[in-house]
Parts: C-alpha cells; structure tokens; sequence
C-alpha cells in the first residue's frame, strides 16, 4: 500500500490516487474548478482553458495536468480569475448568443460559468458569425450559434452512441461544428434524444423540441444555486431541470 | 458488377500503392487532388470506401490542411507566398499583376476553372522571393516578365514539366559555414562508430557535447534520447521534423537539399541506439518539390547498405526512413500535432503529458528531432561530444544555423558558434540600417537596436534560426500586422484562447494599422497577449502574441503614431459597413463613404443623419453610432 499522497489547492490538502488529474481530485475532494469541455464521464479534452490552474507557479489545464504529491496548486486568485473571464468572453463573442431568448437561459452551464467567474459584459467585439439552426430532426434542433465547440456532443456520439454524427470542421475562427451527413442534417441521422450525445451539451446548442422554458426564471437550475453548487448540467437529472435523463 | 468509373479507378490504384493504409489518409489525399484537381464528395467517399473508415475521417482531414480543397478548384493552383519578406519584395503588386494579367480574383477560381490565385503562410524562400507555389511546386524571384511568361503558359494548358526549369530553381545561398557545414563527413562514419562503440557509447557522446534541440525549444538532446531508450516497448520509432513552418526560416531546406545524406544519417544512428526500424521525414508541404531527390537518396542509401536491412551488413541492423508530405499546417511543427498528421489525422495537438518519447506515432516511444538537429548528431557520433562543445557557450554548445532574410545585402544562411552577437550578423549580412530584427520568427521577438549587442544563444537569444531584418525605412508595424494574420490563419481552432485570441489580435492590430485604434486599444493587446499566453493549450496560441508584446514593448513609438488622440474608438468600421448600401445603390461617391481620421467626421455623420445638425451630435454618440448594427 503507498502511503496516501496529496497536493495542496489554495492552500487545502488533496488527497489523489495514482492517474488522477488535477481537476479529478478536486472534484472527489469537493472542491469545485470552473469547467465546460469536462465531463467526468469522458477523458479529459482540454480545449475550452476554463479549468486553469496555477501549478506550481506555472498556468495548466487542471483536467489534463495529473495531480503529483507536493504540487502547489492555485484556483481562486485574481489573475486566474481574470485569464478564465477573458476566455469566457471570447466564448460569447465567438458565436450569437441571446441569453434572454434562449431556452436554456438559466440552466446554462456557459451562462452559469461566466457568472462565476464574474463576467459582467462580453468586452469584445462580436464577431456575429453566420451560423444557422437545424430543426429537421422530429424530436431535436441544433442552434449552432451557440456551440463552444467543447466537443462532449462529437465525443459523446462517437464513444458512447457509437453513432458518430458530430464533428468540429475548420481551423482557427472558422472551426464549426457539423452533422456528419451529406445534406449536413440531423434530421438525416440516427440520432435520438435517448442519446447520451442529447445530454452532455452545456450549452443551448442541441435542445429537445415540443417542451421548453418549462421553469419560470427565479427556479431554472442555476436560479436556485451557483454551478459550484449545482454541478455541470449533464451531471444533473431532467426532474431538477438539468440534461441527465432520469 | 459493374465497370469503376475513372475516377474510381485512379483513386483505387493511389490507395493500393499506398497499401490501403489508413496513416497514409493525407499522403494519399494530396495525390488524388494532384490528379483531380480538388476533392469532391465522390472522390472522399471513394477514398474512404478503399480504406474501410467512415467518410467523416476523410472530410475532417481534407477540411484541415490548407493545401487540400474540398471546393472546386483550377487546374493551376497559384499560392503567393505572403511573408512579411515578400511583401518587402513586393509581392503584392505582383500578386495583382497577375490576377489583372489572367483576369482573376485574389482567391478566386477563373470561371473556365483553369487557374486559381491566391496567398498562403511563408513557403521559406524568403531569400529569393518573392515566391509562389504553382501546384505544390516552388517559384522563386518573381517579377513581372517572369509572371507574364506565367501567364502565357497557364492560358495555353502547358504543362507543368515543360516550363523552363529556372522557374523552380532553389539556391542554396549558404554563406557562412562552421563545423557543420564546413567540414567533410564520409558517408557511413556515424553508422560504423555505433556499430564499433555501442549506442551507450554514442548516447555518452551526446551528453558531452550537451547538444540541444535545434528547432527552437532546446531540450536536451540525450535526454530525449534516453527517455526514449528507457520507455518499455519493443518497437519505438524516429521522426525527423522537416516542417520548417516559422516564417523567416529555411536552414532545413537546405539541410535537406544539400545535406540529406547527413540528416538520414542522423536518424538511422537514432534508429540504431533506440533499437527502432522505421523513421519519418515529416517533410512541409512547400518543400514537395524536393521529394524526388530525397527519394532518390534513400534509395542510393539502401543500394550502399547504409539503409534498410543489414546496414553495413550487420544483420542485426534494419532500419527504414519514409517520407511524408504536410499540406499546409504550421501547427503540424508541434511535435505532437506533427504525429498525428503522420497518423493520417488532422494536425491538433495532444495533451502532454504523456510526451512522444513514451507515447508518439502509433502511442509507441518516439523520438521527434529538429533537421538540423539530427544532422549534428550524426556529426558528434563521427567526431565525438568534446569536438563539438568545444564552440559555443557555456548553455549552448556548437552552433547554430540562422536563415537571414529581410533587408540585407547577402541573405541566406550563415552558421555561427552559439553566443555570437546580434550586431556581427547583420555585419556579415550586410544590413547596415537596420531599424529592429524578428528574432526566431513571429513566434519570437522584435528586437531594437539597443539589443544589437546581446548573444545568439539560449542563455539569451534563443531562436530556431528564423532572422528577419527590417530597415529605417520599414514600417514595423507592416510587419506586425502580417504576423498576426498569420497566426489567426494558422491557429489549428482546438482551444478558445488562441481560436478565438489569434483573430481578436488580428482585428485590434488591423485597426491600429489602419489609424482607428487609442491607446486602450494598445492596453487591449496585452491582456489579450497574456490570456493567450498563459491559457493556449499548445506553443502556437502560447507564442502567437509574442511579436505583439515585444514590438509595443520596443517600438512603442512605431504603435503610438498611428493612434487616435481619443481614448477610445469602436472596432466597428462604420466606412466599411456603408460598403453594402453603396452596392445595393450603385454608388461609390465621396458622399457615400465614411471618410475616416477627417476633422470633418461630424459634417459627414451629420450628412448620413439628415435629422440632425453636426454641431448637436455630440461626442458619445459616435461611439453608440459604432456600435449599431
Ligand atoms: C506551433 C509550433 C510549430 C513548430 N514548428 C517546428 C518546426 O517547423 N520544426 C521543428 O523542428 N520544430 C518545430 N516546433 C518544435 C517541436 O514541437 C519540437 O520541439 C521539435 O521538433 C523538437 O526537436 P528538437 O528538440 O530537435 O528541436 C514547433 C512547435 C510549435 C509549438
Ligand atoms: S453542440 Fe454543445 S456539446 Fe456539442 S460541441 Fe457545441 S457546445 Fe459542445
Ligand atoms: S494553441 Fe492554437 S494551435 Fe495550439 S491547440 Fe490551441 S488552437 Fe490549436
């Protein structure tokens, strides 16, 4: 038996187990660090910079840094708290996103991450990308403006559905998230709203059609309490206004 | 069943030479576009069909690299290179001299789809620019008569291997040499000193040589080595990183056209003390027009038994070298980004831990080394470490390559001993005004004059080779402005802050450019420098605003003159969004344009207002007027 190993988090002690990133022992340590593209049910992805850590005294993705015993690890500080607002801001000004309109508002992860880290205004200029919305599918529609580009729909199909109908196409701004058909439909697919890939999303971009804004605003998801609270949207069951199927 | 179609038949025979291998995905995607001209729905499916893997693979690699085209396409492919060295050679003019000359747009396809002309990111001719690509094939020291012979042959379908050769001629322009290349190596020295010593022996050597990676971060050669050597596994592979994507720089071209035999000399020995048998050129895209030559080395390599099985006829020696053709990524540099482009996949770099050393092409230990890097390797194995410490400083021993290119009476390459001073190159050089130097690239720093008497080194100047020299006469800015656009194209898009960062740096410095920016616009730029500095998940997003935050740093005064006396202007350029009224109505009168930095802005805001008078506007309301849709 090793003895039991631990790093430290804004100054607490985290005990981890071999393999275990950063980010992962937090979270079994009851220690929230703001997220999007992690998923704790999906291997570590590193794209969307959210989780980022001071390690000993350099900035690293705590989902894709594994823990090691003595590291000194930084979380809540000003500058982090300023790096990861800027990157969130880019998320808002990357894609159209109308908070008030959207179905999701309220029990948005992205809404529910830029609040936390306290972003009051997206900063920069949009770039009001011309993306469209796909509602050809019976029962689900993709809004693409508001994908981040996190890829858990993309992982989620493939790894897990084994259906493979997301994909992220494109370099740099251009990147964009497509449906792996011909006519680039959903409803072409075989995807289904039982599909793990139509409860991961932490934004408003996939949505299941014939129900909607079915919580007043003052009770959504994270109304009633912050996502360091809360959790991710996907970790959370329907009947408590999250996307995890009951 | 019935009969192939033609296109079917070319894209079978492509896969079957490449024996249905599915890491051959980009090699063998290049050739059927060499064939077919683009990639059309019909041409992946079949690709992906020949393969057995799901279509998606192949639309997700063809939609990456941007030497692949998935719109329809012209029979010509003319790419400028558009380095900020070509633009000082006046590549922009050319540029529209020949779009004029064939009657084509800047990016466009000719209607008849015989010609298309657009830019593409440094092809490493800045020593003989301006330079062009014509279907993957380079053109150097273009001028008007030359495009006009160009264009001649491009309008009567001539072929490309009867244009004349001086087209294509690439000249080596090696001015200095130092022990790597000054001195003579017999070919095989390094492969028979393995076999005499033992890789312990060798791997000992390169400790005490303390050499270094050459390709820019300067990690400890034998270590890597070692790690390598130490990761559990029997098959272990060598890559040779041939990408040579940083503007400015082409010392590998010429390693790999005049000193190919020592650079496959340096993987073999690898290859021997690893105990791998099969290595990788990962070759960049820009280079293809050498593939045939090195081909014909490997080849001459194998007839003489320094390649292959039983080199030097110890049967216990077997080791192989492929080459692989990039299309046009510079992500494909990062050395990991680089293995999964050579697995057939698009270039995104991976998360590391774990490094290629234990989990590289096909996750098995694999040793990633710069060109120049590899070629003094086989030189310390031939010579020994204490030879080559013997140049150098006391942290970067030997020497180093550096690619000169900009505003200099030689450029070209010049081999230095590490710790040579800034100011001697541009000495030897001939670059006697120099107002700032690119160190190393975009991705490395501006440097004044001031800095002109500090080392080449890692101690203090570290640098992959790439030395761009600007004149007094130079606006630096010019130069930051092409950098930044470079990097906003050249982002892979994989994480936000440099997706997304690379193309807000490339609008704020284009406003700034363009006299539209305040100095809250120059504060913008830093902390936008710093988030991507400190959140991009690879060196790319890590360095992009690097040239950025230098310059304002030393050439404050180049950004502070093209600033607005107002503290703040909107990004929105309301002139530019006049452009779709003034087509719907046909106009293009002065009275139609938003004439920008004119004492008379509010005459003109108030014309474009007909409620309003000039003097009532007040001053707020052109920023509210800026920020309206
Ligand atoms: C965006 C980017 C581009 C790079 N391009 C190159 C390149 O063209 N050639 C190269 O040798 N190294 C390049 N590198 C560095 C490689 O990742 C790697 O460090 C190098 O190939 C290791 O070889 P060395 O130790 O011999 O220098 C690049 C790194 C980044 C982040
Ligand atoms: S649709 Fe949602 S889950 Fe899929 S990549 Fe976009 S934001 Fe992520
Ligand atoms: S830093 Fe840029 S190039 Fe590197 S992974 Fe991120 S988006 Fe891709």
């Amino acid at each position: 038996m090793s003895q039991e190993q631990s790093f430290t988090l804004d100054g607490q002690p985290v005990s981890f187990e071999d393999g275990q990133s950063i980010m992962v022992a937090a979270r079994a340590a009851g220690i929230y660090i703001p997220h999007l593209c992690f998923n704790p049910e999906f291997k570590a992805h590193g794209s969307c910079r959210v989780c980022l850590t001071k390690v000993n005294g350099r900035i690293q993705a705590s989902c894709a840094t594994p823990a090691a015993a003595g590291q000194t690890v930084e979380s809540e500080t000003e500058e982090l708290r300023d790096i990861r607002c800027g990157i969130l801001q880019m998320m808002f000004v990357e894609g159209n996103h109308i908070c008030p309109a959207c179905e999701k508002s309220g029990a948005c992860q992205l809404q529910a991450v830029a609040y936390y880290v306290g972003m009051l205004e997206p900063h920069y200029p949009h770039f009001y990308p011309r993306r469209t919305v796909d509602a050809s599918h019976p029962d689900a529609v993709i809004d693409f403006n508001r994908c981040i580009l996190c890829e858990l729909c993309v992982r989620a199909s493939r790894d897990v559905d084994g259906k493979n109908v997301f994909a992220v196409h494109g370099r740099g701004i251009h990147a964009h998230l497509v449906i792996n058909t011909p006519s680039g439909r959903l409803g072409a697919t075989t995807f289904s709203i039982t599909d793990k890939a139509a409860q991961v999303c932490p934004t408003g971009t996939i949505l299941i059609k014939h129900r909607g804004y079915e919580s007043p605003i003052g009770r959504r998801l994270y109304d009633r309490q912050p996502v360091d609270v809360a959790g991710d949207v996907a970790q959370v069951p329907e009947s408590q206004g999250g996307r995890r199927h009951d | 069943m019935a009969e192939p179609s033609p296109l079917a038949q070319t894209i079978d025979e492509i896969v079957r030479s490449h024996h249905g291998l599915s890491t051959r995905l980009l090699q063998i995607l290049r050739e059927v576009q060499d064939k077919l001209s683009w990639l059309s729905p019909e041409a992946m499916d079949r690709v992906a069909e020949d393969l057995g893997i799901s279509p998606d693979k192949v639309r997700r690699v063809a939609e990456f690299y941007s030497f692949l085209y998935t719109q329809p396409h012209g029979s010509y492919d003319i790419l400028f290179s558009d380095n900020i060295t070509d633009r000082m050679l006046g590549n922009r003019e050319l540029l529209r001299y020949l779009c004029d000359r064939l009657g084509v747009g800047i990016g466009e396809t000719r209607a008849d789809g015989r010609v298309t002309v657009g830019v593409t990111s440094c092809t490493g001719m800045c020593d003989q620019g301006p330079a062009a690509l014509v279907n993957g094939y380079a053109l150097t020291r273009l001028d008007k008569p030359r495009l006009d012979q160009i264009a001649e042959r491009v309008e009567r379908l001539a072929p490309l291997p009867e244009w004349p050769r001086e087209f294509f001629e690439v000249v080596s322009n090696i001015r200095r040499a130092d022990i790597l290349l000054g001195r003579h190596f017999a070919d095989g020295a390094a492969l028979r000193a393995v076999l005499e010593r033992g890789g312990r022996a060798i791997v000992d050597e390169l400790i005490e040589s303390g050499l270094r990676g050459q390709g820019g971060a300067g990690f400890k050669l034998a270590l890597k080595w070692m790690s390598c050597l130490d990761a559990p596994g029997d098959v272990k592979y060598v890559v040779c990183n041939a990408d040579e994507g940083e503007p400015g720089t082409f010392k590998d071209r010429v390693l790999m056209q005049e000193y190919a035999d020592l650079v496959f000399e340096g993987m073999t020995l690898c290859g021997r003390v690893l105990g791998a048998r099969q290595g990788f050129v990962y070759l960049r895209g820009e280079y293809r027009y050498m593939l045939d030559a090195l081909k014909a080395t490997l080849q001459r390599r194998r007839q003489v038994g320094l390649l292959g099985a039983a080199i030097l006829g110890d049967p216990t020696f077997n080791f192989d070298i492929d080459i692989h053709l990039g299309a046009g990524a510079y992500v494909c540099g990062e050395e990991s980004a680089l293995i999964e482009s050579l697995e057939g996949k698009h270039g995104t770099p991976r998360i590391r831990p774990p490094f290629p050393t234990t989990h590289g092409y096909l996750n098995k230990p694999t040793v990633v080394n710069n060109v120049e890097t590899f070629a003094i390797t086989a030189k310390i194995a031939a010579e020994g470490g204490a030879w080559y410490a013997s140049r150098g400083t006391a942290e970067s021993k030997g020497t180093k390559l550096l690619s000169v290119s900009g505003d200099c009476a030689r450029p070209g390459i010049y081999e230095y001993p590490f710790g040579v001073a800034v100011r001697q190159v541009l000495e030897d050089c001939g670059a006697r005004d120099a107002q700032g130097v690119q160190m190393a690239g975009p991705a490395g720093r501006t440097i004044a004059p001031s800095h002109y008497g500090r080392q080449i080194s890692f101690e203090d100047l570290a640098t992959g080779g790439s030395f761009m020299v600007f004149a007094k006469h130079r606006d630096i800015l010019d130069g930051m402005r092409n950098f930044a656009h470079f990097f906003a194209h050249e982002s892979c898009g994989f994480c936000t802050p440099c997706r997304v960062g690379t193309s807000l740096m490339r609008d704020l410095v284009d406003k700034v450019h363009t006299g539209r920016g305040t100095r809250a616009d120059l504060e913008e730029m830093r902390r936008l420098g710093r988030i991507m500095k400190a959140g991009s998940h690879c060196g790319l997003g890590q360095t992009a605003p690097n040239s950025v935050l230098y310059s304002l740093d030393q050439f404050p005064e180049a950004w502070e003159r093209r600033l607005r006396s107002t503290a703040f202007e909107p990004a929105f350029d309301l002139d530019a969004a006049l452009g779709e009224a003034r087509r719907l109505s046909g106009r293009d009168d002065p009275e139609a344009h938003w004439l920008d930095a004119h004492d008379d802005d509010l005459v003109r805001l108030a014309k474009l207002l007909p409620a309003r008078d000039a003097s009532t506007v007040p001053d707020d309301d052109r920023n509210l007027l800026g920020a309206m849709p």
